[in-house]
């Protein structure tokens, strides 16, 4: 007990004296939360917008006033015919184009199924999918309001309506659902490489050697390691849904103890992994790469914190069950923005429990090989 | 009385046999040098000693403990110390004693009397808060020493201890390992400055993992007994050499600095005699004869035995 309050004092002075790993630790989270709270928004405003009405009715002024009051689309252009389509959207004048056909009006007076056409320049597949997206909400809205007066306007028959409402984030601010992304990612950062960069770098410099002729055993001198890395990332977690809730007005709906339970696990398995990296890596530059590719990228890439999983091809969507962000995502966005218990997502957290056992017993598998790499 | 029995002990990796068949013991308070190249297996023998490494075969007994069955006991025993120095470059010079005093499990008092000897003996007495990375390498190399015997081992292993330091430093540092074996405490050094080994009690060639001689320098030295060394100082010592290879009196030649080294077969043979060979050949010799350097056994014993 007194060897693994050695080893964790040493650590913690280690990473106090450790400038740069400690700025890494420190501010690399409150700088990705202000990028991406700030900068990397996924909503889109100000779309370029021209419209070609060839009705000219009131009802056609109304689609399109619907379009500019909704604050997403500004009108740059009214067009006279199909040829400035063509360049509006080739010079990049509009990102979107509006034809209203003639007799919309009519139609829309008798509830005559009729339709507007939407050109939206696909350079940028992801700004075309939300504009359509906004688009087809826009005119579903239009719609639905002309069904009702025509409806009214001939007694009988039933009203149905679709109401959409968006549930959790009714803003769609996609910052709310890029926090517990964030948290998850951070972790990654501390907990897998600062671990196995910890680890390496006793290799590199010889006083791992040093150590391993002294009595600690290897499970002292991991724990010892890992414990002030579990309690950094412990801390930084907590930090950065609390300056979400300060700066973005993130709603914390869930319960505490639950959050840092859920991290803690998450965190078990982290750091498990990067002591099981350390023992791989003889080198800092090795064992930071493979920290990259194994850890960092998937969860950037394959947890769902920005690309949404269900719009994955199917064998990468397979991949992603053996990244343990993802569950980890789903558990936080349950806790933080649904404020739902367990019983919800007992399932991923049962994954990410599988995975730190798992985890766990290969690194003090190979671990123990290397400390004694005697047989 | 034994402290460090060494039976048999092979180790081998693959095919390569890095130690082979290595038989000696060390005393207690002994100074036991290990001399060898590069590579030649001193390095694996130390780390079967400190139980890092499991023999292939044989036994080594440390403290009276088998390393091959209780490694972890033999752990406990020991210090060890390597070229590296490997300390804790970022953390301070009180925090590095902290640290080790720790893994070794002193705390309190304890603690507190072997800090000040550390303290006292690197010589850092008043610079406790210096970044040791800092340090200049012979107070770190003193340091260093004083972390690995904060628990008093009854057994030091010093592996090549000396490596990148100044010689003053180098001297001093020697001066610690006498008084820490007139204090009982058993030392095992590896080196490959053949001037430190005259520091030693006692000293073991290794050559490609085997032993190749053992014995206290003097008894090294015998090897030479009627085999007079001839310095032969030359204005071109090449020739020189070349010339006396062919000579039948001389057994074979080497270099020693700007110097040659001609090993007479015989006692009888008078170094005058060798001279005026030279001379006729037109080369103006000064010879005689030397007493054998530790150098001189070195290369004499890793020749015969390769």
């Amino acid at each position: 007990m007194r060897k693994l309050a050695a080893v964790v004092v040493k650590e913690f002075r280690q990473i106090g004296r450790d400038r740069r790993s400690l700025l890494i630790l420190l501010f690399v989270p409150a700088f990705f939360l202000l990028i991406y709270g700030y900068a990397l928004s996924f909503d889109i405003r100000n779309i370029p917008l021209a419209v070609e009405d060839r009705d000219r009715s009131s009802a056609s002024r109304e689609v399109v006033s619907a379009f500019v009051n909704s604050g997403y689309f500004d009108l740059v252009a009214t067009i006279a015919g199909e040829r400035d389509i063509d360049r509006l959207l080739d010079e990049g004048a509009a990102r979107a184009v509006l034809v209203i056909p003639a007799g919309f009006g009519r139609d829309a007076r008798t509830a005559t199924p009729t339709s507007v056409q939407l050109v939206v320049n696909g350079d940028n597949a992801n700004t075309a999918t939300t504009v359509v997206g906004y688009a087809v909400a826009l005119i579903a809205a239009v719609s639905a309001r002309y069904e009702v007066e025509a409806r009214l306007a001939s007694p009988g028959g039933p009203l149905l309506r679709a109401e959409t409402r968006v549930w959790y984030n009714p803003e769609l601010r996609s910052t709310l659902f890029l926090v517990p992304g964030l948290i998850a990612y951070i972790a990654m950062l501390t907990a897998v490489v600062s671990t196995a960069l910890s680890i390496v770098r006793e290799k590199e410099a010889g006083t791992l050697e040093q150590v391993r002729m002294s009595p600690v055993g290897p499970l002292a001198y991991v724990v010892g390691k890992t414990v002030p890395y579990f309690v950094v990332s412990l801390a930084s977690a907590v930090a950065i849904v609390g300056a979400a809730m300060l700066l973005f007005a993130l709603p914390m709906r869930g319960s505490w103890p639950l959050l840092v339970g859920s991290v803690s696990l998450f965190l078990v398995g982290a750091l498990a992994f990067g002591v099981l990296i350390s023992t791989v890596a003889e080198t800092q530059q090795v064992a930071f790469q493979l920290a990259v590719l194994t850890s960092y990228l998937p969860t950037f890439m394959l947890s769902g914190f920005i690309f949404p999983i269900s719009s994955m091809p199917a064998a990468l969507q397979l991949v992603t069950y053996a990244v343990p962000a993802r569950y980890f995502l789903t558990v936080l966005r349950g806790i933080v923005l649904k404020g739902v218990g367990a019983a919800a997502f007992w399932r991923d957290l049962a994954a990410l429990a599988i995975f730190a056992v798992v985890i766990l017993s290969l690194a003090s598998l190979r671990l123990r090989r290397e400390w004694s790499a005697s047989r | 009385m034994n402290t460090i029995e060494v039976r048999h002990l092979t180790r081998r990796f693959g095919a390569f046999v890095a130690v082979d068949d290595l038989t000696f013991d060390v005393g207690q308070g002994e100074i036991f040098g290990f001399l060898g190249a590069n590579g030649a297996g001193k390095s694996t023998t130390i780390r079967m000693l400190c139980g890092l490494l499991r023999p292939s075969s044989g036994t080594a007994r440390v403290g009276g403990i088998d390393v091959g069955s209780d490694p972890e006991a033999v752990k406990r025993r020991i210090g060890y110390m390597s070229q590296r120095f490997s300390l804790y470059e970022k953390l301070t010079v009180d925090q590095n004693i902290a640290f080790f005093g720790g893994i070794y499990g002193l705390s309190g008092d304890r603690l507190a009397a072997r800090r000040a000897f550390a303290l006292e003996m690197a010589g850092l007495r008043g610079r406790e808060g210096a970044l040791t990375g800092e340090l200049a390498a012979g107070w770190r190399q003193r340091l260093s020493l004083g972390c690995a015997i904060l628990h008093e081992p009854p057994i030091v292993f010093l592996d090549e201890p000396t490596g990148g330091v100044d010689p003053l430093s180098r001297r001093r540092f020697w001066r610690l390992i006498d008084e820490l074996a007139r204090g009982g405490t058993t030392v095992l050094v590896t080196t490959h400055y053949l001037d430190e080994a005259e520091h030693c009690h006692r000293v073991a060639i290794i050559q490609a993992g085997r032993l190749a001689a053992l014995g206290t320098v003097p008894e090294l030295k015998q090897v030479f007994a009627g085999r007079p060394i001839l310095e032969i100082r030359a204005p071109r010592p090449v020739d020189a050499m070349r010339l006396l290879d062919t000579l039948p009196e001389v057994e074979k030649t080497s270099v020693f600095g700007t110097a040659v080294h001609a090993v007479l077969r015989s006692a009888e043979t008078p170094p005058g005699e060798v001279a005026a060979r030279l001379g006729s050949a037109g080369i103006a010799a000064e010879c005689r004869v030397v007493a054998p350097s530790l150098e001189d056994v070195f290369l004499d014993v890793v020749e015969r035995s390769a």
